[in-house]
């Protein structure tokens, strides 16, 4: 295959591994192996996590939202870990100490998923300004959804960013809602790049499902952040599901969601495939019958990971030279003896 | 601060202890930084950071807009990424800008990610009363950060403990909070670069005593050292403890020094409720219950904001001789 026959297969690959693995996560919730109910799946959002993991370069660096795991997958994250991560367990990215809305991989370049909403934002900027200092050639991307273009610490970081110059981008995943409330009630102005644009940024819209446009545009994004211009990206996107597992989305008809749900980037890929005969029907369902068996085997590890020793609450608060914190049972024995 | 490369100054004042314990570190480890507002051209806000500009270059030495939040977002990010930024916020009280990034992400990042990564990263702040700043520009938070497990906290008195505790604050891994009271600046003492006095995590006893103990830090060990002088000569021999951390805390000092005195007056520029004073009270009570011959004392600051008014302002904190009063009421 030429590269331009192989970049959409790819594409598509990632996406479907991600919506496979949040189809898992459902999966393990409802078997009741999950840590809590905090989990939020991005089905319906795979496009932009999908084209700017593949725009960026190995040794770039990123921070997530609460809503992060298709990021994750995009840039190499195991599926094994990060399930094990979701199930609270020992195996874990993060020994099940993180869960889903705190998973990282510092040797993927994840500098940590985020739960509070643009939390994650300015570590880019630091990420970016160490990128340049050191001279790394490593650009840092803050993943982010269009809750947090209400913050206001989004303005900051996108301030710094521009004033220094830094190999920084910014990428809103815009999936409609915050929560349960509508983008039309959060923002005064719904044309993100316009807010981007007025701090110097570089900007990109994507609001179709033509990945592969979307990754070529995305990339000169990226590309121009390595020479010390920084962007935003904008992904329209929808958001299938509730806001987490035990959301019924009651502030949404059932006529917009299976509306929406006919947006579905996947399918698109898939019938692009069809119809520029990239890969046949056969070829497509072998492909997902693979993403099926890795993320069975994901599930199947989570599932059987130990659970973590209870030591484990007080290790990791202070670096490891430094004395472990006294625990509450030692304190009050030392009272009472 | 003329002469920066000798071992012992005899008298220097706190602000330039701070200088040289930048300059030094920054002249050791070249992935130190400083950013924060005014840290560079100005030479901060109360002039920590004067002349560095010059030393470290714009590179080194960061200008940043007035954005707190950032500050120490984006200062966590670089110590994530193998810098060791030293941030400024220029008074404690702008936590209130940034406590998401200090309490949520700083404190918590370690942790939260299984110990895949250390933030080495100093914060300093300057707080406390005395200059008729305001409500929004005097208080002592450091209880919001004790109150916050991650973060190691210092919160020196004299010279040779701001210079030692930032010099060990730039060495450990571990994010941590350095309290400067803006009335300290211009005090001066000794200091001796090769005697860090064996100082993090460890109290220093101010002046040894028998007969009461008074157990603070930061400014307020000045007003206890002064008390306890004037207490001397009405015959009663107060213990100094200056605790110099709160995270790490020497509870075994602060236990050791009550049981031999049977007495306790905490002293404390926060407010009174729910506040380190407290914290220390109760180690007391818990340790000491059956050697206490008084009620411990909390003499700290009033439970309301800051007034501006010097008069009401002066009164608002402990006075020396309150701290008498009270000290001869609990060695009756």
């Amino acid at each position: 295959m030429t590269q331009s026959n192989t970049l959409l297969p790819n594409l598509y690959t990632t996406m479907k591994r991600i919506r496979t693995f949040e189809e898992r996560v459902g999966e393990l919730f409802i078997k009741g192996e999950t840590a809590g109910t905090m989990l939020h799946l991005s089905i319906g959002e795979e496009l932009g996590p999908t084209c700017l993991g593949a725009a960026m370069q190995k040794q770039d660096t990123f921070t997530t939202h609460h809503r992060g795991h298709g990021i994750f997958i995009a840039r190499g994250g195991d599926p094994k870990k990060m399930m094990a991560e979701i199930a609270g367990k020992k195996d874990g990215y993060c020994k099940g100490k993180g869960g889903s809305m705190h998973i990282a991989d510092m040797k993927l370049g994840h500098l940590g998923a985020n739960a509070i909403v643009g939390g994650g934002i300015p570590t880019v900027v630091g990420a970016g300004l160490s990128s340049k200092y050191l001279e790394e050639d490593k650009v840092s991307v803050a993943f982010f959804g269009d809750g947090a273009m209400q913050q206001g610490i989004l303005y900051e970081s996108m301030n710094m960013a521009s004033l220094w110059k830094l190999p920084v981008v910014f990428c809103c995943i815009n999936n409609q809602y915050g929560m349960g409330t509508k983008i039309d009630n959060a923002a005064g102005l719904k044309d993100f790049s316009k807010r981007a644009a007025s701090f110097g940024l570089n900007t990109l819209h994507i609001d179709d499902l033509d990945i592969e446009n979307a990754y070529v545009k995305s990339k000169e994004i990226i590309d121009k952040a390595r020479k010390f211009e920084p962007g935003f990206i904008e992904v329209e996107c929808y958001r299938f599901f509730g806001h987490a597992r035990m959301d019924k989305s009651p502030y949404r008809s059932e006529e917009e969601e299976i509306k929406m749900r006919k947006s579905d980037p996947i399918s698109y890929a898939s019938n692009q495939m069809l119809k520029n005969k990239i890969m046949n029907e056969d070829e497509i369902k072998k492909i997902n019958e693979k993403i099926s068996i890795e993320m069975d085997e994901a599930m199947d590890f989570a599932i059987n990971s130990p659970l973590n020793n209870q030591k484990e609450i007080f290790t990791d608060v202070y670096d490891e030279s430094e004395p472990l914190p006294i625990s509450v049972e030692e304190r009050i024995n030392k009272i009472l003896s | 601060m003329s002469d920066l490369n000798k071992n012992y100054y005899e008298k220097i004042t706190f602000r330039d202890a701070l200088r040289l314990a930048i300059h030094d570190s920054m002249q050791e480890d070249e992935k130190i930084i400083v950013m924060g507002e005014d840290v560079a051209a100005y030479g901060g806000a109360y002039g920590a950071t004067k002349d560095l500009l010059k030393l470290f270059g714009p590179k080194r030495i960061i200008d940043t807009p007035i954005s707190e939040a950032a500050i120490v977002g984006a200062s966590m990010g670089a110590a994530l990424t193998g810098l060791r930024p030293i941030a400024e916020l220029m008074y404690v009280d702008f936590f209130g800008m940034s406590m998401d990034q200090i309490a949520n992400q700083l404190a918590k990042v370690r942790y939260m990610f299984g110990g895949q990564i250390n933030a080495p990263m100093i914060l300093r702040a300057q707080g406390g009363t005395g200059r008729s700043a305001g409500a929004q520009h005097s208080q002592s938070l450091e209880t919001w950060i004790m109150h916050t497990p991650g973060l190691y906290l210092s919160i020196p008195y004299t010279p040779n403990d701001a210079y030692h505790l930032l010099r060990t604050a730039l060495k450990i891994n571990n994010p941590t909070i350095f309290i400067e009271h803006k009335l300290l600046y211009n005090t001066s003492g000794v200091l001796d670069k090769n005697n860090p006095d064996q100082i993090f995590g460890k109290a220093k006893i101010r002046k040894k005593g028998k007969d009461l103990s008074i157990i603070s830090y930061s400014r307020m060990v000045n007003f206890a050292e002064k008390a306890a002088e004037e207490l001397a000569k009405q015959k009663i021999d107060v213990e100094v403890v200056d605790l110099r951390t709160l995270n790490p805390l020497d509870r075994e000092t602060i236990i050791e020094s009550v049981k031999k005195t049977k007495r306790a007056l905490v002293l404390s520029e926060s407010c009174y409720t729910a506040g380190v004073p407290s914290e220390i009270t109760s180690i007391i009570f818990e340790h000491c219950y059956t050697n206490l011959l008084k009620p411990v004392i909390r003499y700290t600051a009033e439970d309301t904001p800051a007034p501006v008014a010097p008069n009401l302002e002066e009164n608002y904190i402990p006075t020396i001789e309150k701290i008498v009063e009270y000290s001869k009421k609990l060695c009756k």
